[in-house]
């Protein structure tokens, strides 16, 4: 990582709302850097000879946020994305490790890439990256990639995202094969023989649009086969981006018997229903679609009570003519990792339907548990990986102003108050918001 | 009522009086057709670009007859053989067509949302030939003419509509339409070509043909596509036409005598309609056509010429 910033060794950040859900910790304190992990949090601290300070009275001081589902689109679509810029998205987006899918060109399915791809983190990105590696070669869903390799050679998490094994059997073994690597298998879970053609949810918009639409039943199929693997095998099974109230109550009853199984959720599920379609703004198609108002209901509350884990943006970068043209013909896929933390706050947790502390940890804590990754607390010795948050300060979300490459969000024009203001990585600041 | 609005995308975006504005131009304008110079000079140095992304022989040609009708320049430009061949996106050839600076363009194109897309990227006027399984606006008005110059009136008159609802542009537009003048549909056809939610569009549901054309005053049948039974929507056109075709037998046994017959064509006969139904006493279908091209006009009129156009023609 080339930090854009360097700062001294020690580094006091002072007077801030310390938010730290792995050590419920809420607080007014101060908390202090040395050598780029945490050495202490606490009330009034006495800034040691030499340290730098942070003035965060006001701000939010949290866990380095994680997002665990992002396309970098390197090597392969630079067009769309790079190590360089879409790292610099995400420190622009409050976010200090992410991990990013394997559907690049060539596909993340050998060491090859995934040494590629640290080595361009190392010299070319600002936050932490975690490669996932493929589960099958070529994502093609039919051999297994060299999963064991992949995994020493550093990949968190194998998945074939952007498809689904089809194949129950071979994704069977997988689970099955990667089990002594303590990484867990992230499905995108999706039928394509019931999600055909489509290209919004099946409801009753796309009924009037005339739009082809994706049951809810195509997620939830794949779920229940998923969760039943995973009882089968014993393996950790994670859910990427849960769309639909019926994998919700999949999920919170497999976790209720015990079933190994995570799941995560994206802003725009969260926010967004199938009545952003009707706009005709292909920057509202993406897989799974956008759903009803009861499925976006049901999302929040498992938020909330924990069925689900973590936020995670599914950032996925595409060039404007991937996105202008015919709403069926569009790319699927919208970018996340410069918006999630701003309209998050403005509109769960300022409306009080989401608690800070439980954003907080959705964010960082419990990611980095799931994925056993270093980071996602405050506790001494931990890495210095911090979120700072001006929660009053306000934006107009313009894609203009975006680090990443490309520009295709549905939230471009909302006006939302609270937002990233520092992100730091081991200790240095990597990014901070331009003065007013 | 006066005409406001820059495009014709949707009739469900129309209130009712609109449809009627539209409705009673295109009425008086069917003298045109009658007359020995079929010529008027409403939209002399006004420019109509056809542009269809789909083949269509009866909508294109109606436009063009249309424009000609009302003195525009009428351009047809059929992307399947020009720069969409080319690998030239829609919305880039929206531009420069948009450069040639034409007064109206007429969207023909198989992905919904594609003419509001143009509308979006164009300031002139975009008229919407059919999107997808979307909207057909200019199909539902001459329908509706057709219906209130057999029937009358509108309010409280009954549709069934029969066939394959959820691919079908004119079944949408129609429903919309005709909720609006306050009839009642009922939309008809094996489950598996009726859309999800569709009572919801505010039409009732029914899986019996039988009990769908029972007391209506219009049944409006769709065409069946071949590649539904591919997709394993139906098993056959035999099983279809079977339970589906709509036979002088069933008309006489469960159809009102006054009931009327229509269909957007292309019919297939024997397979949703037989031949005696599609050309005997009940069947409107080609007063359907040529009412199309005083739809057209109507609608080239009162996006292109306004009020001022109106006067002239009359």
């Amino acid at each position: 990582m080339t930090p854009e910033r360097h700062l001294p060794m020690t580094l006091l950040i002072r007077g801030g709302r310390v938010i730290d859900p792995a050590g419920s910790v809420d607080g007014v304190q101060d908390v202090l850097v040395e050598n780029g992990k945490i050495a202490r949090v606490g009330a009034k601290l006495a800034v040691p000879q030499g340290a730098a300070v942070i003035d965060a009275a006001g701000m939010w001081v949290c866990p380095g946020f994680i997002d665990m589902h992002v396309h970098l689109r390197e090597p392969g679509h630079e067009y769309k994305e790079t190590i360089a810029s879409g790292t610099r998205a995400a420190a622009a987006g409050g976010f200090t490790a992410v991990c990013c899918m394997a559907n690049t060109q060539p596909v993340n399915d050998n060491r090859a890439v995934t040494d590629y791809i640290r080595a361009k983190a190392e010299s070319e990105g600002v936050v932490r990256v975690y490669p996932i590696g493929a589960v099958t070669r070529g994502l093609e869903g039919k051999e297994l990639a060299e999963l064991a390799e992949l995994a020493e050679a550093g990949c968190v998490a194998f998945s074939d995202d952007g498809k689904c094994v089809m194949n129950a059997e071979l994704y069977r073994r997988a689970m099955e094969y990667t089990l002594p690597f303590g990484a867990p298998v992230i499905s995108h879970a999706e039928d394509h023989t019931l999600a055909h053609a489509g290209s919004m949810h099946e409801g009753v918009v796309s009924t009037e649009l005339g739009l082809q639409g994706i049951p809810a039943a195509a997620e939830d199929v794949m779920v229940a086969r998923d969760l039943l693997l995973a009882e089968l095998t014993g393996a950790h099974v994670h859910i990427a981006h849960l769309s639909t109230a019926g994998a919700v109550r999949l999920v919170r009853d497999a976790k209720a018997r015990g079933v190994r199984v995570t799941a995560e959720v994206t802003p725009h599920h969260l926010l967004l229903t199938e009545d952003a379609v009707r706009s005709w703004d292909a920057n509202t198609k993406m897989a799974p679609p956008l759903r009803s108002t009861r499925d976006a209901e049901a999302l929040l509350e498992a938020l909330v009570d924990g069925t689900i884990d973590c936020v995670a943006t599914d950032h996925a970068p595409h060039a404007l003519s991937e996105k202008e043209g015919e709403f069926d013909h569009a790319a699927n896929g919208v970018v996340g990792l410069e918006t999630a933390v701003t309209v998050l706050i403005d509109r769960l947790v300022r409306p009080g339907r989401l608690s800070v502390a439980t954003l907080v940890s959705r964010l960082s804590r419990d990611p980095a548990r799931l994925l056993r990754l270093p980071g996602g607390s405050l506790g001494a010795g931990a890495p210095a990986d911090l979120t700072l948050i001006d929660p009053d300060g306000a934006v107009t979300i313009d894609p203009a102003r975006f680090k990443s490459k490309s520009r295709n969000t549905p939230f471009a024009g909302w006006a939302a108050t609270g937002r990233p203001w520092k992100t730091i990585v081991a200790g240095k600041v990597v990014w901070e918001c331009p003065p007013k | 009522m006066g005409w406001t609005r820059k495009d014709l995308l949707t009739i469900r975006e129309l209130e009712a009086a609109e449809i009627l504005t539209l409705v009673d131009t295109a009425a008086s304008l069917q003298e045109i057709a009658t007359r020995e110079i079929k010529k008027v000079p409403a939209l002399r140095g006004k420019t109509v670009v056809n542009l269809f992304y789909e083949n269509s022989t009866r909508t294109r040609t109606s436009f063009e007859i249309a424009g000609k009708w009302l003195s525009a320049d009428v351009i047809n430009f059929s992307a399947t053989g020009s720069s969409a061949a080319k690998g030239e996106s829609f919305v880039d050839t929206a531009r420069n067509i948009a450069a040639m600076s034409p007064d109206v363009v007429v969207v023909r194109h198989s992905s919904s949302g594609a003419p509001a897309l143009l509308a979006r990227e164009l300031s002139c006027s975009i008229v919407n030939a059919g999107d997808g399984a979307h909207e057909h606006p200019t199909q539902a008005l001459l329908d509706l003419l057709t219906i209130r110059e057999k029937k009358g009136h509108f309010e409280g008159l009954s549709v069934a509509i029969v066939g394959d609802i959820a691919h079908s542009r004119v079944a949408r537009s129609n429903i919309h339409g005709m909720k609006k003048l306050g009839m009642t549909v009922t939309v008809a056809g094996p489950p598996t070509l009726i859309p999800p939610y569709a009572q919801e569009l505010g039409c009732k549901v029914s899986y019996r043909l039988e009990d769908a054309i029972r007391d209506v005053d219009v049944i409006m049948m769709l065409r069946l596509q071949q590649e539904r039974m591919h997709a394993g929507l139906i098993p056959s056109l035999r099983e279809y036409s079977r339970y589906w075709g709509l036979t002088l037998d069933r008309l006489a046994a469960h159809a009102r005598p006054d009931v009327l017959i229509m269909h957007p064509g292309p019919v297939n006969r024997g397979v949703e309609l037989s031949p005696e139904v599609a050309d005997g006493p009940y069947s409107v279908i080609l007063d359907q056509v040529s009412k199309g091209v005083a739809v057209r006009m109507a609608v080239l009129l009162l996006l292109a010429g306004g009020r001022s156009g109106e006067a002239q023609a009359q």
